[in-house]
This record gives C-alpha cells, sequence and structure tokens, in this order.
C-alpha cells in the first residue's frame, strides 16, 4: 500500500489556474466519489484551499492513480493541471508540513490546519478515507501540534493590520468595547480599523479635513463621522487612535496630548501614525500610558515575526521527520516494507 | 522530617525555576504544566512542613524569621497557584517561581530554633499572625505582577518587542491583577489587626507604626489607582516598591517583635 499525493499550489500556479480547479464543499462528495473510481485508489482525501488543491490518496499503483486525478482535474477545469506529486515517504512528509503551515505562502500560519481537518472530516463522513488514511491524518494533527507547541513557527503577526491587533490586544487584553478613533480616512488606515474590528472594537469615529470623505467611510465601517476641527473633544474617551492625514507638521505633540492625556484618569492610549510625513512627534511615545507606533515600527515587527519564523523551519523539519519515520514504522508494520514507488508495478 | 519537607519544597522550587530558564533559554516561553506541578509540589511540601510544625507547637508555626518566610513563600505559592490559571497569567508562573525560591533558600539558612513567646496557643492572636503573612503573600505576588507590567510595557515602549512579549499578558489584566491583589492583601492585613485588636495584642511602638506605615502605603495606593491618580506604571511601581520594602521591613518587625 502506498500513499499518493499530487496536487498544485501557490508556488506551481498563479491564482488563475488554482481558482480553475478549487473544488467547492458542495462538491466535494461527489469529487471524493470520482477520485475512489479511479483504479487502484482505496482511499481520497481532498484538500482544497484558496493556496493549493490535492489529492492525498492511498492506492496500491500511485502512477495510474495521478494519471486518473489528473484526468479529472483536466476534465473539470478544462486545461492539464501542472500536477506535482509525491508517494510514501515524500507524501507523509509533505501533509505533516503542510498540516504544520510550513508550505503556506505566510510561513506559521495556523489556518490550514482547520482546512486540513475539514477535508479529512468530509473524506471520514463520505467513507473515502481507508484506516492508512486515517492513521496519517491523525498522526499529522498530533505533529501540527506538536511543532507549534515546541517550536515558534507561529510566533508573532505577519501584516500591519494584524500587528496593530496584537499590539493592541497586548495593551487592552480583549479589544470588545475599546473605542477608536482615524484621523485622516486613508485606505491603510481603513484596513486597520477593520482588523481591529474583527477582535471585537464596537466603536470607531472618523475624522478627516474633507468631512463627506470622513462621513463616507464612517458609514462603510459602521462607525461616527466627527469635524477634523473637534477631533480632540473625543480625545477622553478613545482606547486607540490610528492617524494617518496628509499634514505637513505633526498634529499630535506632547504639548497638545498632555492636557488631553489628563482628562483620561491613567487609561492607556495607543497611536498607530500610519502617515509619511509623520503625524504624531517620537517623543510622545515617552510620555506615561502612551503607546506610539509608526509604519515602519510596525513593519519592522511583522519582518521581525517573520524572521522567528524562517529561523524556526529547520526545527520543524527535523520533529517532523521524527514524525515520518514514526508513521513509515507503523505502515510497515501493518504492509510490511513493499510499498511501491513510481515507475514501478505494483 | 520537617528538614525532609523543606528540602523536598526547595528542590521542587528549583525545579520550576530551573525549568523555566532552560525553556526561556531554549525559546519556549510557556513553562506549563511541569511549572505548574513544580510549583503544587513545592507548596504541598511546605503546607507538610508547616503543619508538622504546627502540631508539635500546638501554634500556628510562625515563631521565628525562618518560619514566617516558609509561611509567606507558601502563601505567595498558593495564591498563585489559584489566580494565576484562573487569570491566564501565563509566565506568571516564571516570575513567581523565583522570588519563592528566594524566600525558601533564606529561610533555610536561617537558624530556626530560637522560637518566640508571643505566640502562645491564643486563636486570635494566630488568627492575626496568619492573616498578615498570607495578606504579604498577596503582596507579593502584586509585586511579581508589578514587575510582569513593568517588563511588558518595557517590551511596548521599546517598538522592537523580544519574544517574550507574546507571551506576557496584557498590561490592563497585569494592571487589573495588581489592584485584585493589592485589594486581598488590604482586606487581609485589615482583618488582622482587627484580630490583633480583639486579643489585645501588646506589640512595641516600633512594630506598631511599621505595621501602621505598611497598611497607609497600600491604602494610598489603592486611593491613588480608585481616583485615576496612578498610571498603569505608577502602580505597578509602587506595589513593587511597597513589597520590597515590606520585605526590607519583616526583619527588623521580627527584632522588635523578639524584644517587644
Amino acid at each position: 500500500m502506498n500513499i499518493l499525493c499530487a496536487g498544485l499550489n501557490h508556488r506551481m500556479a498563479h491564482i488563475d489556474v488554482r481558482e480553475r480547479f478549487a473544488v467547492r464543499e458542495t462538491e466535494m462528495g461527489d469529487m471524493l466519489g470520482r477520485l475512489r473510481e479511479i483504479e487502484g485508489v482505496t482511499g481520497a482525501v481532498m484538500l482544497s484551499t484558496c493556496n493549493r488543491v490535492e489529492l492525498y490518496a492511498s492506492s496500491l499503483c500511485p502512477l495510474r492513480a495521478l494519471e486518473g486525478f489528473r484526468l479529472i482535474l483536466a476534465d473539470r477545469a478544462g486545461l492539464e493541471a501542472p500536477l506535482y506529486h509525491h508517494d510514501t515517504p515524500h507524501a507523509v512528509r509533505h501533509l505533516f508540513r503542510v498540516a504544520s503551515g510550513l508550505d503556506s505562502m505566510v510561513i506559521g500560519e495556523t489556518e490550514i490546519l482547520g482546512q486540513v481537518k475539514k477535508a479529512y472530516a468530509a473524506a471520514a463522513e463520505a467513507g473515502a478515507a481507508t484506516r492508512p488514511l486515517h492513521k496519517l491524518f491523525q498522526h499529522a494533527f498530533r505533529v501540527a501540534k506538536s511543532v507549534r507547541t515546541a517550536t515558534q513557527i507561529t510566533s508573532g503577526p505577519t501584516s500591519i493590520g494584524s500587528v496593530a491587533v496584537e499590539l493592541a490586544g497586548k495593551i487592552f487584553g480583549s479589544l470588545v468595547d475599546r473605542r477608536v478613533m482615524i484621523l485622516g480616512a486613508g485606505e491603510i488606515s481603513e484596513r486597520t480599523a477593520r482588523s481591529l474590528q474583527s477582535r471585537g472594537v464596537r466603536s470607531v469615529i472618523v475624522s478627516n479635513r474633507t468631512y463627506e470623505r470622513a462621513a463616507a467611510l464612517a458609514a462603510e465601517i459602521g462607525g461616527m463621522a466627527l469635524h477634523f476641527d473637534h477631533w480632540e473633544k473625543g480625545f477622553a474617551d478613545i482606547d486607540i487612535l490610528i492617524s494617518s492625514t496628509n499634514a505637513p507638521h505633526m498634529i499630535l505633540t506632547p504639548e497638545k496630548l498632555e492636557p488631553l492625556l489628563k482628562l483620561r484618569r491613567g487609561a492607556p492610549l495607543f497611536v498607530i501614525d500610519l502617515a509619511v510625513p509623520r503625524d504624531a512627534d517620537p517623543s510622545i511615545n515617552e510620555m506615561d500610558g502612551v503607546f506610539l507606533y509608526d509604519i515602519d515600527s510596525l513593519e519592522q515587527i511583522a519582518s521581525q515575526s517573520l524572521d522567528v519564523r524562517r529561523q524556526e523551519v529547520d526545527r520543524c523539519e527535523s520533529l517532523i521527520e521524527q514524525h515520518v519515520g514514526g508513521f513509515l514504522s507503523w505502515m510497515r508494520s501493518i504492509h510490511g516494507p513493499e510499498a511501491t514507488p513510481f515507475g514501478k508495478k505494483a | 522530617m520537617e528538614r525532609i519537607a523543606l528540602l523536598l519544597a526547595t528542590i521542587c522550587y528549583l525545579f520550576s525555576f530551573g525549568h523555566t530558564l532552560f525553556a526561556l533559554g531554549a525559546g519556549r516561553f510557556q513553562p506549563g504544566r511541569f511549572n505548574f506541578i513544580a510549583m503544587a509540589m513545592g507548596a504541598l511540601s511546605q503546607g507538610w512542613y508547616l503543619s508538622m510544625r504546627g502540631a508539635a507547637e500546638h501554634a500556628c508555626p510562625i515563631g521565628n524569621l525562618a518560619e514566617i518566610l516558609i509561611f509567606l513563600s507558601w502563601s505567595i505559592a498558593l495564591i498563585y497557584l489559584v489566580i494565576g490559571p484562573a487569570y491566564r497569567l501565563s509566565l506568571m508562573g516564571a516570575f513567581t517561581a523565583p522570588m519563592v525560591l528566594l524566600l525558601q533558600i533564606v529561610a533555610l539558612l536561617l537558624p530556626g530554633e530560637i522560637r518566640h513567646g508571643f505566640f502562645r496557643p491564643n486563636p486570635w492572636v494566630e488568627t492575626h499572625a496568619a492573616l498578615s503573612i498570607v495578606a504579604y503573600g498577596a503582596y507579593g505576588l502584586a509585586c511579581v505582577a508589578g514587575f510582569m507590567f513593568m517588563v511588558q510595557e518595557g517590551q511596548l515602549k521599546s517598538r522592537r518587542p523580544a519574544p517574550i512579549f507574546h507571551h506576557l499578558p496584557p498590561i490592563s489584566i497585569l494592571s487589573e491583577a495588581i489592584k485584585r491583589l493589592v485589594w486581598i492583601g488590604f482586606l487581609l492585613l485589615s482583618l488582622s489587626f482587627a484580630a490583633g485588636f480583639i486579643a489585645r495584642l501588646m506589640v512595641s511602638g516600633g512594630k506598631f507604626w511599621f505595621s501602621l506605615l505598611i497598611w497607609f502605603l497600600y491604602a494610598g495606593i489603592l486611593v491613588g489607582s480608585k481616583q485615576g491618580l496612578l498610571s498603569g506604571r505608577q502602580l505597578a511601581i509602587a506595589t513593587s516598591a511597597a513589597f520590597l520594602l515590606a520585605l526590607i521591613l519583616l526583619p527588623v518587625i521580627e527584632k522588635l517583635s523578639a524584644h517587644a
């Protein structure tokens, strides 16, 4: 018995190509049925995400299974699929890497594990998962958990929005009921505000030199518009200030903030300065309870997280290798050492 | 047997501390179950020691500085075991272990034979003494949370956070934990004073004024934080400094008690 993995991912195919081969949740049952009809395929799990379309199959003849899969995909999409393929043990290693986020576009992302679990559950429900596949996927979930806890592969945020969310979380804990003020209705402030909203921020005040623009953005994100001349009036009640005005001078200075901070009774203030040139005087970061991050420091944290993750890859790979060995021992104990690689007759 | 219980507790705390250091050195910031279990075993061993001392003396086992320090470190460990997991204050164990270990080692090095006569079996006197030390335990843990706050705030201000930043709790939660612990300590200390009054406990003037100073210090911290006069950072500094002051004063108070 062999484990076959075949598919295409974000490294091999552009999104225009990937989207043509993607399998929707509602089509998964039919797809699994067709895959099981391929000669020599005993079981199949199909993983379809925005970054990859992959088949994991238990098969007596991987070569035939691969050709069958290629035909099904070509028939679906109307074009030849640029497939990669692996058999045992590389297929096992590949799944463990995928589930652990090592094969993802943003290395160490954790969403993929949920998607792998979902794909496995769909196959199990459709009766398409055989004993080796059950064992393989259960093992993959354990590997992913172990890689996550024993290394820093998921450490830190990797985009400006997620950095802002993490920092806000480290200042305020829960973001539910926190209030945000946006000064200057730029696209990046909007994205950052949306990231914060996705974590529970309820109240957003938008203030812009052009009131109409503020009103439009406020309507779009479910916030409230405020005339730019009055932004200081809302200052006492906010927790997070996102600033990205086109002002030629600094609008947040220690002199301006000092009387406003007194109104806050010691509550912390998170200032996200996304403007270039900057809106906030860097020295406000020295003020008690004020945490200032400009675009450079946010980007630096994102890239720092990615560096940490990249440095962890070797540790993850060696952990995965131990698990591959463990899984192969189990396979040998069940099926003997006669697993057939590609190019040889079953 | 008593010595064995003490050594066992020290080894447990040493394990907890060593494991934390090793985990931090290896870039792992979730001391997790091992740390918690080691702390729990340490607290159990100390509890065993204290119960043996209590049975031997037929009184609350706080008859000398060594016993007081053990009782104090036991209180700190116990409060951590209750509130640490409840508030999801990850890494608090990592910060608590060295403090508890230090108190335990100092207690081991102190001569333990000299017992003061003022703890004659009187339930109110013992309640007074035990509550005072548990109150200091709460203040001790508030000090730990204060240190954690200062580390995390420093990370946030630096704008180049180190990996530990991702594993420390948010400063607002730490600030809230400090306030609650100071409240718990303050209430326990007040109750302990009340028990002392009921027992008509006679203490030396020095001890009385030192105790009152600590009580007013923490009362001031609570009022300041309630009125919004103290920022999170000032609260963290004040609680840490107040506990360190109390720790320094503890042997002085103890000495004064011995001469009272």
